[in-house]
Formats: structure tokens, sequence, C-alpha cells
């Protein structure tokens, strides 16, 4: 008896939870797509051009149709390429993208999984996300694809140490791991968001998110108008697709983590004005929070149409030259400032 | 419980299963692969045992980090099975005490008095809001500190030994120094030269 009831609430909590990371996916995959028609458009606005406009009223089916173009493509494996790794990489990479999740609060308490280390976790799973990328390389058994495999993921191990040191900021000044608590340490105004006292991290943090995922003006993995692709030159129709998706979920990942370390995620700005804050006292947090992060999702874009690819030795001197000896510059005086109890910030 | 059995037995299943193929595969890229499979898995286990600090940072240094560079070296090796295989009778008397050794010593703790189930019950679960992380950090800064103050200073010395080692010289490359870049001015650059027109005559 005991044993099929709790036989039954497991696949109660089970489909509960299933159901939970289906809210959250399902969005995020829209947003991917969605992301992929605002990049078009945005940097066709910069450019003076129009962007997509065939597909539905003003372009607005363009990533649909893009999505079922690239589903009934055919997946070409190449005949000596190593066919099990060369599977299994497209999902090593959007694996740990979306995975990563998980631990995201886009409200107070509105957690998938409210871990005690989340902010460790997003750094462990994004360190995973590089496999994919190598074993991409390597499993075409294509020398173009392993030579850019090695460089973009030397690129990303790289940056992933500056960008490392600067979460250690934020959490020396949150006092804690926990991604909901590191908010809530925020509260106040706008100006006790982290980005002020950790402004030199801020910026080392998101130009590190920009190299991290391969984007402009860090993309020499890509580079499209030098070379055809990187380590996924051989991949064709959804495997390729899957790798483009990754990338962008990572972006997205990005930006929310810029919102919620520096910019008081779900926290309004108007928290502290006498007038302002009850006028918008009713706007729901998690609209905050995606605003903020659609507004680092356009830096994003904007970033691709306006600086020029950097050359790799620049890409990895800009890395380990400056951006590690800065954090470790800018943790030693914000320790100072943390054991003086600056305020209102460390007090 | 029954359910963290059943994890249990998987995750150690795929552990033993990876570690297997680290040692038996043929190409060394796979069995990097598999160790980093290894290392995941033993990390899913340390969760298992609640140590979600040490489970987290076991993926982030070593397959986040360690393994990579691993993998590097690898891939760009290449490396000749044949000849490794070639001095495997001669190594087998070494291999083989090595392995009894271990066999022995793993006995030794599991049958001994000091490690059977009595003398060292499970350790008493902690509720929801206990933290790993702080716990560590408290003991590790406090009661360890000479220890993990050392292992840092070896570490150090560790860094700066392997950029003595590879970092020479070499006169004949030609890098470019950014600060000189930043610091030019058109002028030391171009120079313009007023010339009087040419005429026919």
């Amino acid at each position: 008896m005991t044993e099929t009831t709790s036989l039954i609430d497991w696949i109660i909590t089970g489909g509960i939870i299933l159901a939970k990371i289906l809210i959250i996916v399902v969005p995020l995959m829209l947003c991917v797509a969605y992301l992929t028609y605002a990049e078009r458009k945005i940097i066709g606005y910069m450019q003076l051009r129009i962007g997509p406009n065939r597909v539905g009223p003003r372009g607005w089916l363009q990533p649909i149709a893009d999505a079922v173009k690239l589903m009934f493509k055919e997946v070409i494996i190449p005949a000596k390429s190593n066919h099990y790794l060369f599977v299994i990489a497209p999902t090593l990479v959007i694996g740990p993208a979306l995975a990563a999740w998980a631990v995201i609060p886009f409200d107070d308490g509105l957690v998938l999984a409210d871990v005690d280390a989340s902010l460790l976790y997003i750094l462990a799973l994004t360190s995973v996300g590089v496999y994919g990328v190598i074993i991409a390389g390597w499993a075409s058994n294509s020398k173009y694809a392993f030579i850019s495999a090695m460089r973009s993921a030397a690129q990303i191990v790289s940056y992933e140490i500056a960008m490392g040191f600067a979460l250690v900021g934020v959490l020396m000044a949150a006092g804690s791991i926990n991604l909901g608590d590191i908010v809530l340490a925020q509260q106040g105004s706008v100006l006790h968001w982290y980005w002020l006292p950790l402004l030199p991290l801020f910026v080392i943090y998101f130009i590190s998110g920009v190299a991290e995922t391969n984007r402009a003006p860090f993309d020499v993995a890509e580079g499209e108008s030098e070379i055809v692709a990187g380590f996924h030159v051989e991949y064709s129709g959804m495997a390729f697709a899957v790798f483009f998706l990754a990338e962008y979920a990572n972006m997205i990942l990005i930006a929310t983590l810029a919102a919620l370390l520096f910019m008081g995620g779900w926290l309004s700005p108007f928290e502290g004005i006498p007038l302002l804050e009850p006028m918008f006292d009713w706007v729901p947090g998690m609209l905050w929070l995606i605003a903020k992060t659609a507004l680092f999702l356009f830096f994003f874009l904007w970033f691709r149409a306006t600086f020029p690819r950097y050359r790799y030795d620049q890409i990895m001197r800009l890395g380990w030259k400056v951006f590690i000896p800065l954090t470790i510059i800018w943790l030693v005086i914000e320790g100072a400032a943390v054991v003086g109890g600056l305020g209102p910030w460390f007090d | 419980m029954a359910f963290e059995k059943l994890v249990f037995y998987m995750l150690a299943a795929i552990l033993v299963f990876a570690a297997t193929r680290v040692i038996t595969v043929r190409n060394p890229v796979h069995a990097a692969l598999h160790l980093v499979l290894a290392f995941f898995t033993c990390a899913g286990l340390w969760l298992l045992l609640e140590a979600e600090f040490l489970a987290i940072t076991l993926v982030l240094v070593y397959v986040g980090a360690v393994m990579v560079l691993f993998l590097f070296v690898v891939m760009m090796l290449d490396i000749n099975t044949a000849p490794l295989r070639e001095g495997f009778m001669r190594y087998l008397p070494v291999g083989l005490t090595v392995a009894a050794l271990m066999i022995l010593e793993m006995y030794l703790v599991l049958r001994s008095k000091y490690f059977d189930a009595e003398s060292m019950p499970a350790p008493a679960r902690h509720a929801a809001d206990y933290s790993n992380t702080r716990e560590l950090g408290s003991v590790l800064y406090t009661d360890y500190v000479y220890a993990f103050e050392i292992a840092s200073v070896i570490l150090v010395v560790a860094i700066i030994a392997a950029i003595a080692l590879t970092l020479r010289k070499r006169p004949e490359t030609k890098t470019q120094n950014p600060a000189e870049q930043v610091k030019v001015r058109s002028a030391d650059r171009v120079r313009l030269v007023k010339m009087e027109a040419e005429t026919k005559d």
C-alpha cells in the first residue's frame, strides 16, 4: 500500500517538476527565436536597412520560417568523422546552456531549484559547455574545424577566469552565493545595486560574457566575413541549429545574470524615490528583470553593429593581461571596503 | 529513501563503467572523455552525500578546467599506441604489485573494526537551510588555516616555476607593444610635404 502511494507521489512530483521545466524552457526557446529576429532588425536599422520584412506582418514570422527550414534540412555526418561524438557534441553545448536556468530566480522565491550554491552551479555549468566546442571540432575530423575549436575553447577558458573573479567580487559584497540572496542584498535604491561599488567588475563581467559566448567583437571562432565558420563548419541542418540555439540561450543567460548580479534583478529601479516608488508598485518584479535583461541583450546586438572584430592575440591580451589583474586589484579594494564597512553597500 | 538508492546505484554503475573505459579504450581522446564522465558522475555521488559545495567545485575545477587543458594536449599529440603496448609485459610485475597493495589496503580499511558500520555511524541529516559552503569556509579559515595557507603557497610557487621554465626571450619573434600603438600621433607616421604644382613649360 505505502509502496504504491509513494510511487504515485514520485510521479506527481516528477510531473510538477517537468511542467516547471517546460514553463522555463518553452519561453526561453521563443526568446531565442525572437532574439535572432531582433538582432537582424536592430542591426538592420543601425545600418540603414530594414531587415527581414517578408514573412508575416513586418517579418514577425521570419524566425519560425528559419526554424522550419533548418528542421527539414539534411543533417550530413562526414564519412570520416567520429559519428558518436559528432552527434553528441551539440547536446553537450545545449545541455549546460539550458540546465543553468534551473537556479535563475525570476522573482522573490520564484525559482525552479533554490540551490544554496547557485552562483557556483552556474559557473560550473558554463565551464562544462566548452566540451561541446572541443568535441565538435575534434569529431569533425577536419583541420579547419579543429583549429577553430582550439581557438574558441582557449578563448572561453581564458575569459572564464576573469569572469569568475568578477563573480567573486559580487559574492564578497553580498556575503552569499545564492542568487536570490544576492539580489535581496542590493535592496535600497538604484545606487545600492552593485553596478556602482563594483563598476570595474561589472564592466569586466559583461565584456567577458560577450567573449564567453563567442559574440562580436570577439567572434573569431565564427568570423563570417573572413572564414566560413568555426568549430561547427561540418555541421548542417538541425545539428547546426542546436549550436546556434545554445549560443543565443547563453547570451540570454549572461544578460540575465548581469541583471541579477549587478542591476538588482527583479527590484524596481524606482525604489527609495518618494513619489515614483508607489506609482510603479504594481509592476511585477519579473517585468523589471525582463526589462533589464532586454537592455543587456540590446548591448550585445549594439556591440555587434558597432565594433570591428578583435585580432586573436588582442583578445588573449585583453583577457589575461588587462582583465585578470584589474579584477584582482578591485577585489583587494573591495576587501578593504568590506572590512571598513563602507556605506551604504557594505555596512 | 528507495529513490536515493536507485540514483546511487545508477550513478555508481556509470562511474564504474566510465572508469573502466578510461583504461581500456585505445583512443586517448576517448579515454580522457570517459574520465570527464567519471568526474561528473562522481560529483553526482557527492551531491547524494549532501556535499554540494564539493560536488560543484569538482565539476568546476576538474571537469571545467583541468580536463579541458588535458584534452587540449591529448588532441594535439599524435600518440602512437603501438609502442605503449610493447612495454606491457615488462611493467606487468610492477603493476600487479601496486594493484595487490591497493587491494590489501582497501581490505584492511573496509574490514578493520575502526571503519565498520558500528564505529562509523552515518552523519545526522541537516536541515534544508544548512549551508555547506559557510561551514566549509569557517572550518577552512580557522582550524585548518595553516594547511590552507601552506597549500596556497605551494601552488603559487608551482605557478611561478611553470612560468619561469617556459618564459624565454626570443628576439627573432615580432610582437606589438599596445602602449606604443596607443601613444602614436599622426605626426609620427605621416609627414605632409608642401610642393609647388608643376607647370608644363
